[in-house]
């Protein structure tokens, strides 16, 4: 909607004297969209310095190149291979390590900077709501999460199709393994940005995460294997999955989508693997409730 | 050494809420070995195994990580760092009071909390107990100086220390037993094996190779961060 300059409504471009704008006035949607783009391609330093770039795109590769290497193994005609040599569904928690550290180094960088140089005031008093802000953030994490999950997979999908595997059975897989790798992203991203949302410190933003992320993941796969091969407890060894982001989404897609689990132990039985989709709903809840909550101020 | 930058590190480090975050984790590890004790009992093995995966080869590395880092990286990131290297103190003093101070956190916040851990899970008479805790002190040591020189050197330095930690010590280190040779957890593991009670704990590295590597290792970095320190540029926000 083409505004005029003597009906121009109270819009947030404001006329201080020096040129005019007379173009359409776009609104909250596509400030949002706009975010979402900017948060994205930020994540993997596009349209940043080329320092910033070194760092996603290095990550990137060392989550790609594993995948290029099964993929190629699964076409060397000398082994004679019926099925990739790795399920798709494991290659997240093999590779679990760099994706903590992504997560660690990203969502500092989408939050807090915005934080420590004061934006979040400017963001907000435009029409962008709260929720918008929010929004967009966890939408751009949990894509680019998604990416550096989902590519690799794909990777080892045109392997294993330019193998001759069935196609049938491996584009089903895929595309289950792409579902679990989209929880996988949504639920890392949350904690990731609402850790970050709390200091406008990166350094400190990293480090929480990282130690948040990698004890858990350190703390849990120890006492479960202490569990379940020294103790022989198999149901206490599983529900402790759940405490650690990464288990507990492992044993969320074994149990909806019926994959092979990587974990130690997998959640014990029916009830257990109706707990850890409950927690993993609730733990998505949480972060994006109290993201809301920590955004209804802007200074710490 | 110059007390006056000790103690004013000393007060960023333990004054915030990184503190904090770290008397939780340690507080965390002993609480687990507690759990462990009154679940399974006494057992050597599963007490050399948990302060082997969970002490050494996650926390140790971490808190040398945010303390080695935390002791100068921020003053480094907010430019106040300047303010330090105007004063006429010598550069490689000041990373060794840094250094210092980094080195007596991580035996507040790592090492004695797994001391208490090996002693709650299995006593003294093994030697676990004593073993890790040497352990950690000297892992402690060598990964404080890694990552304050890695804070001198880049303002990544958390990430690209984690990559270290994370990718090679254990992704890499677990396929390739070659790059165990050159990991700091294998290298102070080769001290708990020599301490604790024969068995219980292996090393891929012999103690003095370890011994050696251990003391290179922290020396030169020292020195080169001191180095460094000399040149140091400061870059505006990326």
């Amino acid at each position: 909607m083409p505004a005029h300059p003597d009906s121009a409504p109270a819009g947030v471009i404001h006329d201080i004297g020096y040129r005019h704008y007379d173009g359409d006035r776009l609104g909250r949607a596509a400030i949002t969209r706009a975010l979402f783009w900017h948060s994205l391609r930020g994540a993997y330093g596009l349209g940043r310095s080329a320092r910033s770039k070194i760092l996603p795109m290095s990550l990137f590769a060392i989550m790609c190149i594993p995948a290029f290497i099964i993929a190629v193994i699964a076409n060397v005609g000398a082994l004679n291979l019926s099925d990739l040599p790795l399920p798709y569904e494991r290659y997240v928690i093999t590779t679990q390590g760099v994706l903590t550290i992504f997560l660690a180094a990203q969502a500092p960088q989408s939050v807090s900077r915005d934080l420590r140089f004061k934006t979040v005031p400017l963001y907000f008093s435009r029409p962008l709501e709260r929720v918008d802000y929010i929004g967009a953030k966890f939408a751009a994490m949990s894509a680019a999460m998604f990416i550096l999950i989902g590519v690799p997979l794909l990777i080892m999908y045109i392997g294993a199709l330019l193998a001759e595997f069935s196609v049938v059975t491996h584009s089903r897989e895929v595309a289950v393994a792409l579902l679990g790798a989209a929880v996988f992203a949504i639920v890392l991203s949350g904690i990731g940005l609402l850790i970050a949302s709390m200091t406008p410190r990166r350094g400190f933003g990293v480090a929480a995460i990282i130690t948040v992320l990698a004890l858990s993941y350190g703390a849990v796969t120890s006492l479960q294997g202490i569990l379940r091969y020294a103790q022989n407890d198999p149901t206490a060894a599983g529900w402790l999955g759940l405490f650690s982001p990464v288990t507990l989404v492992d044993g969320f897609q074994m149990w909806v989508f019926d994959t092979t689990s990587s974990a130690v132990a997998p959640p014990p039985g029916t009830v257990g693997g109706i707990g850890f989709v409950l927690v993993t709903f609730v733990l998505i809840g949480a972060c994006w409730g109290l993201l809301n909550l920590r955004y209804r101020k802007v200074s710490i | 050494m110059n007390a006056t930058v000790a103690r004013l590190t000393g007060k960023a480090l333990f004054g915030g809420r990184r503190a904090l975050l770290l008397l939780t984790l340690s507080v965390i590890l002993v609480a687990l070995a507690v759990l462990l004790r009154l679940s399974i009992g006494v057992d050597h093995q599963v007490s050399a195994d948990f302060l082997g995966a969970v002490a050494l080869g996650t926390m140790v590395p971490l808190f040398g990580l945010i303390v080695g880092t935390g002791v100068i990286g921020p003053e480094i990131d907010d430019g106040s760092i300047i303010y330090l290297l105007a004063k006429p103190v010598p550069r490689p003093s000041i990373v060794l009071s840094k250094l210092a101070v980094a080195v007596v956190a991580t035996i507040v916040f790592a090492t004695v909390p797994t001391f208490l851990a090996g002693v709650i899970m299995s006593g003294l008479s093994s030697g676990v107990a004593l073993g890790f805790a040497v352990a950690a002190l000297v892992a402690s040591l060598a990964y404080s100086a890694i990552f304050l020189l890695l804070a001198v050197v880049t303002r990544h330095a958390v990430v690209y220390g984690l990559a270290y930690a994370l990718i090679w010590e254990s992704l890499i280190g677990g396929f390739v037993p070659g790059a165990r040779t050159l990991s700091v957890q294998q290298w102070a593991l080769s001290v708990a094996e020599r301490i604790a009670e024969p068995g219980l704990v292996s090393s891929d590295v012999r103690l003095a190779v370890a011994g050696v590597l251990l003391a290179a290792v922290t020396i030169l970095a020292t020195w080169y961060a001191g180095q460094r320190l000399r040149v140091l540029k400061l870059a505006g926000e990326e």
